[in-house]
């Protein structure tokens, strides 16, 4: 008897554990993988809703794809495993397109482009060279372009390494930091002009580099969805960059046009 | 005060502790079947209840949460490509929060019922099987009963540590309690004043819970004479 | 499965190991030497100060531990009295804050699992103590807590291992241990499964040696004062 009851014990909580979604390749439906903490690209409003330039950018390319998009709230270093792990169909982040993530995902064309650069205490006057940074605290976020450009010509820094760029501006703002390197636009209007940006500034020049910081972000794709997925969002953007709505949606957020320049 | 999150953290809030409810669900049906695993004369069941119980103590919850969240997507994939499935199967975040979470609690259940079960006289059993009682009936009215009985302060601790534990899946991108606290302080860089309010939430669940499984025992346990101290 | 880009970054992983163990003994040993104090005072029956420490006990063993540790690290940095006093000479060391954080938690759970001990004394025991004429302090010091901390033995192992999980969480607020290592590889390489895999390996290793040094405690301490 007790076997027969751990039996269909086990079975019981087999069938339970599987909350099963099917998802189609014609793309009607698809899910989108978002970070929610990097104004003014997304982040999360008092009401617990998404809002940001990226989030009506993603918004209005799934009306103009014709397909209904499900917003996924992820933190950013896991968002290529989830896309990978398909539980995102694309990823629209802030994320830019480089070299190193190609190799393991693919790309829509790019949608817009900013530099990076330094933030750090107004005053601080330092050679943006790996000597005249020496022994300072650098903060970035984990698995970004950012990290990777520090990590790779700041060598005689500390590098500390955070979840979201938030966490890196509340320890920028305390002193545990002394400098951060980030999106130039997400830098201005995420922490220099609030409040608690007061008495910090921008050093050093902006970074365009490629190598490290990409021809600008697209919407990251599986390798096999690239064809089919790549090919609709590639189409909404141009769409929407013809019939003006992208520019509508720039000019809400920037003071000037973001769209990636050849 | 808390610059109109207050809404948010609430939702938060609920979806706390419907996970946390629906992972003790999981969890109880976990650890009876593997209280009876271990228990049994099946030496593979009771393997495979040591290997579980194991895994889960030697891994940190976070760990295994990440570990749970990737591969077993990657798994259940792989099992659907396998039966020919070309659409894949996808879990969504908070079924995965309740099935590790509840996978993990599971196995320290598993310790806390075979206890139970163990701290039965065995005498009752044999009594109901001399009155004549099948198997079933004496599982459905002597042994259970008590046994639930005694599982209660294991239930009650493993409760405890729970719901303390779905702060973690803010790691794996649910919204829950801790992830609009942290959201809402990063918004307002007034990470003091939001932890502050969901260290209070959290000690408001506890409290409660501690309350409620008092009760409990004392309701399970009328007619049992307990030593005089 | 790509483990070869794992093996590349052992280093990480060792290096992470040394962390992870390092916070754990702080806190630990930290933990433990301020909770046999508390727990004395807590088995105080009725007296003021009990209350007070159950007052501590229970706040922190009534919230997660994350919630515990993003107060002390991100919550104090808010205040400007804080950044200005010299108290942020320490605090602004993340070692510090999860170090604090986590020995204030263990202490919590160690000061009520000793003091539960205590309760549970066989109360034969002390009678005989006051009635060769022991004082308090020499009770507490040759009767009370020898036989306590033996006794205390098992739910402390548990409570050990429980710690040793707890410092994964030192990799949310930037210190590089086991779990970051894990999450630092996973965000450059893209090998969430390998990377974390690796990790729990480590992780399982460390706590078979705990579990393995506690048995041996338990042997020598423990088990000679049980019936045979």
């Amino acid at each position: 008897m007790q076997r027969r009851f751990l039996i269909a014990l086990l079975t019981a909580s087999a069938i339970t554990s599987t909350a099963a979604n099917a998802q189609g390749p014609d793309w009607k439906k698809v899910r989108i993988g978002v970070e929610g903490a990097y104004p003014p690209f997304s982040e999360m409003g008092p009401d617990g809703k998404l809002k940001g330039f990226e989030i009506d950018l993603a918004l209005a390319f799934c009306t103009a794809m014709g397909a209904e998009c499900t917003l996924v709230q992820q933190e950013f270093d896991g968002l290529i495993p989830a896309l990978q792990a398909r539980k995102i169909d694309a990823i629209i982040a802030s994320m830019s397109i480089t070299d190193e993530r190609k190799k393991a995902i693919a790309f829509s064309d790019a949608y817009y482009k900013t530099p990076a650069r330094f933030a750090a205490r107004s005053g601080l006057q330092s050679e943006m060279t790996a000597a005249g940074l020496k022994g300072k605290k650098i903060g970035v976020q984990r698995a970004t372009i950012h990290e990777a450009f520090v990590m790779a010509t700041f060598k005689q820094s500390e590098i500390v390494h955070y979840a979201t760029q938030d966490q890196a501006f509340l320890d920028l703002k305390s002193g545990r930091i002394d400098l951060t390197l980030a999106d130039q636009v997400a830098i201005d209007q995420g922490f220099l002009k609030k409040p608690e940006g007061r008495g910090f500034a921008f050093i050093g020049p902006s970074y365009f580099d490629t190598k490290y910081f990409g021809v600008g972000t697209g919407v990251g794709l599986r390798k096999a969805d690239a064809a089919t997925l790549g090919k609709k969002f590639n189409e909404a953007m141009a769409a929407l960059r013809a019939n003006g709505k992208y520019k509508q949606l720039n000019d809400k957020y920037f003071e000037y046009d973001v769209w990636p320049k050849p | 005060m808390l610059h109109g999150f207050l809404p948010s953290l609430l939702e938060g809030a609920a979806v706390t502790l419907s996970l946390a409810l629906a992972a003790l669900a999981v969890a109880i049906l976990l650890g009876l079947a593997g209280a009876m695993a271990k228990l049994s004369s099946w030496r593979w069941a009771r393997g495979l209840a040591l290997i579980y119980t194991t895994l889960i103590r030697g891994v940190p919850d976070l760990l295994l949460m990440l570990l749970i969240f990737y591969g077993g997507q990657v798994g259940l994939n792989a099992l659907a490509l396998s039966v020919g499935h070309e659409d894949y199967i996808d879990i969504n975040p908070y079924a995965a929060g309740v099935l590790t979470i509840g996978f993990i609690f599971g196995a320290y259940l598993t310790e806390a019922f075979r206890g139970a079960f163990l701290a039965l006289p065995p005498g009752q059993a044999e009594a109901g099987l001399a009155l004549g009682m099948s198997p079933r009936q004496i599982a459905w009215r002597i042994t259970w009963p008590q046994m639930f009985r005694h599982a209660l302060p294991g239930l009650a601790n493993n409760w405890l540590v729970l719901i303390k534990s779905t702060a973690i899946v803010s790691v794996i991108g649910l919204s829950d309690l801790m992830t609009r606290g942290q959201q809402a302080a990063g918004t307002t860089r007034e990470p003091f004043v939001f932890y502050l309010a969901v260290a209070l939430i959290y000690l408001g669940f506890t409290s409660v819970s501690e309350l409620i499984f008092a009760q409990l025992q004392k309701r399970l346990s009328t007619g049992v004479s307990q030593g005089r101290l | 499965m790509s483990f070869d880009i794992v093996v590349d970054n052992i280093a990480l992983y060792l290096d992470g190991a040394l962390t992870t163990l390092a916070l754990l003994l702080i806190s630990l040993l930290l933990g433990l030497a301020l909770a046999i104090p508390l727990a004395l005072l807590r088995s105080l029956q009725g007296s003021w100060i009990s209350r007070l420490i159950w007052v501590y006990t229970y706040i922190f063993r009534g919230t997660p531990m994350l919630v515990q540790l993003f107060l002390i690290y991100y919550g104090l940095a808010q205040f400007e009295a804080v950044r200005e006093s010299i108290f942020w000479q320490l605090l602004s060391s993340a070692w510090f804050c999860v170090c604090l954080s986590f020995t204030l938690n263990t202490c919590a759970y160690t000061t009520e699992i000793i003091a539960g001990s205590i309760r549970a004394l066989p109360a034969g025991e002390i009678e005989a103590a006051q009635a060769i004429g022991m004082s308090r302090s020499v009770m507490f010091r040759r009767i009370v807590l020898p036989s306590a901390l033996r006794r205390a033995l098992p739910a402390y192992s548990n409570e050990a291992i429980f710690m040793l999980h707890g410092t994964a969480l030192a990799s949310i607020v930037t210190i590089l241990d086991l779990t970051g290592a894990a999450r630092q590889v996973n965000a450059t390489h893209y090998i969430p499964f390998e990377a974390f895999i690796t990790a729990a390996l480590f992780y399982f290793l460390l706590t078979l040696i705990l579990v393995g040094l506690f048995h041996k405690a338990e042997a020598r301490w423990l088990k000679p004062l049980l019936p045979r």
